[in-house]
């Protein structure tokens, strides 16, 4: 036989969203709760930027790591955190959060390293994780924690002997946010036990009702922290592709080794568009982030009138609503019935069972729709 | 953003919703938003509800011009009583004190051009402070209140995503 795919290749499941997409895709009336991306387009400065340096040609490779301007204009941005990363050796720009999540997991996974990773999770880890030769070590999170991590949970599950934990708050598919001394207790935990941390903060900007906390600004934690974020989700640019990592210089020039000979560098034409989303496009992210937030709460408080029980998600543009029994049944009926997509808990990892991811990156007009069809397919079961 | 600062915000964008939907966005229940709402009457922040309407896409004849007006001023007369006799036809959908090479920035509709040429010169020309006026008719309208006519605004994401 020709071109079979490795066994590590062979190992990783088709996505369980795929299934949910091409359902969605029989029917043109229905109403998607089901996306992992804004709706809001580009801030207009940010595209113009790039379509400007389209104009001008400038289209060739950049440096490895990125623009030496917007590895600076990163490195100011990451401040509010707490963060302070060199722009010129702790800074790498990527193609996508992406990108830079799968060069940690190659560059620092060892063959047969254990890599924890909280569920339910973005479901890019797992196979992340198997693809750079390491073995997955799920961690459950629960309603009960409001599905942040624990130190008790982490050694319920064994990590204490873990090498890596991949960290993603604000989470996709909960929603969930860890408040400060959450990422404390966790920070301690890695210390004590040695674990090395990849933290996707991907969502950090849209954080409601309080401020996000990077893992790496805790004692003992910078050095063991990579830290990943990008301009997907903030500035609306899933498209343009461009992400990066920040971390201590020489992980970053190790994660840069694979960057140079598998990538060369991150789209040109994005970096233009991100270094103006930097400059100017604060106001653009404030306004998105308000209005998540108006929807977020509608969102919370119609599933509280329709008896839907739901923990109080304060990040990321999701809500992670108990449907009880079978989710994927719950959805799939619910598509069937009502026209409303959205994924099933369960495809986000064994934890999230009984669960709905509903996104609210969806207009009001069409969330308030959707909602009152929920509604009545809820009561009618 | 305090409570009142978003109602605004929320009203700027759709002056429609209910006072129940807009409740649930605030985190706040039905009467407070009437309380709200019912102060910024008050209040003169909140001046009225309208419709944004793209008049091209009616049957209806309408033309309007921006009109630029010049004004000399005396000892008795001010800005804001010229203004206020400007402000009382109701040819005039819009008047603000500029600056710049001219004072007042009007805004005048009418059946026709001649309808509001002539409007120009019966009514507002002969105002004694008023020194000059330059009509500007308004030959398409591509965006007006924040929303873009031309937005057709097709959603391409993909139904279902990671
Ligand atoms: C948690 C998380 N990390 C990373 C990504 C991918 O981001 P990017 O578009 O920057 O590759 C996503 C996208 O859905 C995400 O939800």
């Amino acid at each position: 036989m020709t071109l079979q795919p490795n066994d590590r290749v062979a190992d990783v499941p088709e996505s369980g969203i795929r299934k949910f997409f091409e359902l969605a895709e029989e029917r043109d009336d229905v109403i998607s709760l089901g996306v992992g991306e804004p709706d809001f387009s580009t801030p207009w400065a940010a595209r113009s930027a790039a379509i400007h340096s389209l104009e001008e040609g400038r289209t060739s490779y950049t440096s490895n790591r990125g623009m030496s301007d917007l590895r600076r204009l990163i490195s100011d941005y990451s401040r509010r955190w707490g963060h302070d990363y060199d722009p010129d050796t702790e800074v790498l720009v990527t193609t996508g959060a992406s990108e830079a999540v799968d060069l940690a997991l190659r560059t620092f996974v060892s063959p047969g390293d254990t890599v924890a990773v909280h569920q339910p999770n973005y479901i890019s880890y797992q196979p992340g994780i198997k693809f750079a030769g390491g073995e997955p070590l799920g961690v459950p999170t629960s309603a009960a924690d409001d599905f942040a991590l624990t130190p008790e949970a982490l050694r319920a599950a064994g990590a204490e002997d873990a090498d890596l934990l991949v960290l993603c708050y604000p989470n996709n598919p909960t929603g969930a946010v860890m408040d400060e001394s959450d990422v404390r207790a966790v920070a301690d935990f890695c210390v004590d036990n040695e674990v090395d941390v990849i933290a996707d903060e991907i969502y950090a900007a849209l954080t409601y009702d309080g401020d996000h906390t990077s893992i790496a600004s805790m004692p003992g934690m910078r050095e063991r922290t990579i830290v990943i974020n990008g301009f997907s989700k903030a500035y609306a640019m899933t498209g343009l592709r461009l992400g990066y990592a920040l971390g201590p210089a020489e992980a970053i020039d190790s994660m840069n080794r694979v960057h140079q000979y598998t990538m060369l560098s991150a789209p040109t034409t994005a970096q233009y568009a991100a270094i103006e989303a930097l400059r100017s496009c604060e106001d653009a992210v404030t306004e998105m982030t308000a209005e998540y937030n108006r929807r977020r709460r509608f969102v919370l408080s119609r599933f509280e009138e329709m008896g839907l029980e739901c923990f109080t998600s304060r990040g990321a543009f999701y809500a992670f609503p108990e449907c009880g029994g079978d989710d994927e049944a719950f959805a799939e009926e619910l598509l069937e019935a009502q026209g409303v997509a959205v994924v099933p808990g369960s495809v986000f990892g064994e934890s999230g069972e009984g669960h709905l991811r509903v996104s609210y990156a969806t207009g009001m007009r069409e969330l308030k729709t959707a909602m009152n069809r929920l509604e009545e397919f809820y009561r009618s079961r | 953003m305090d409570t009142k600062r978003e109602l605004l915000s929320l009203l700027s964008t759709d002056a429609r919703e209910s006072s129940e939907d807009i409740a649930r966005q605030l985190g706040v229940d039905a009467e407070r938003v009437e309380e709200l709402l019912d102060e910024l009457e008050a209040d003169g922040t909140v001046r009225g509800y309208q419709a944004v309407v793209d008049w091209d896409n009616t049957d209806d004849q309408r033309v309007a011009a921006f009109v630029e007006l010049n004004v000399e001023l005396d000892r008795e007369t001010g800005y804001e009583e010229i203004a206020d006799r400007i402000a009382r036809f109701s040819e005039v959908e819009s008047l603000r004190l500029v600056s710049g090479d001219y004072d007042f920035a009007i805004e005048v509709t009418g059946d026709s051009m001649q309808d509001v040429s002539r409007f120009i010169s019966n009514q507002i020309a002969p105002i004694p402070e008023i020194t000059q006026t330059v009509t500007h008719f308004i030959m398409e309208t591509y965006k007006e209140a924040g929303i873009d006519f031309g937005d057709r605004d097709g959603d391409d994401r993909l139904s279902v995503s990671p």
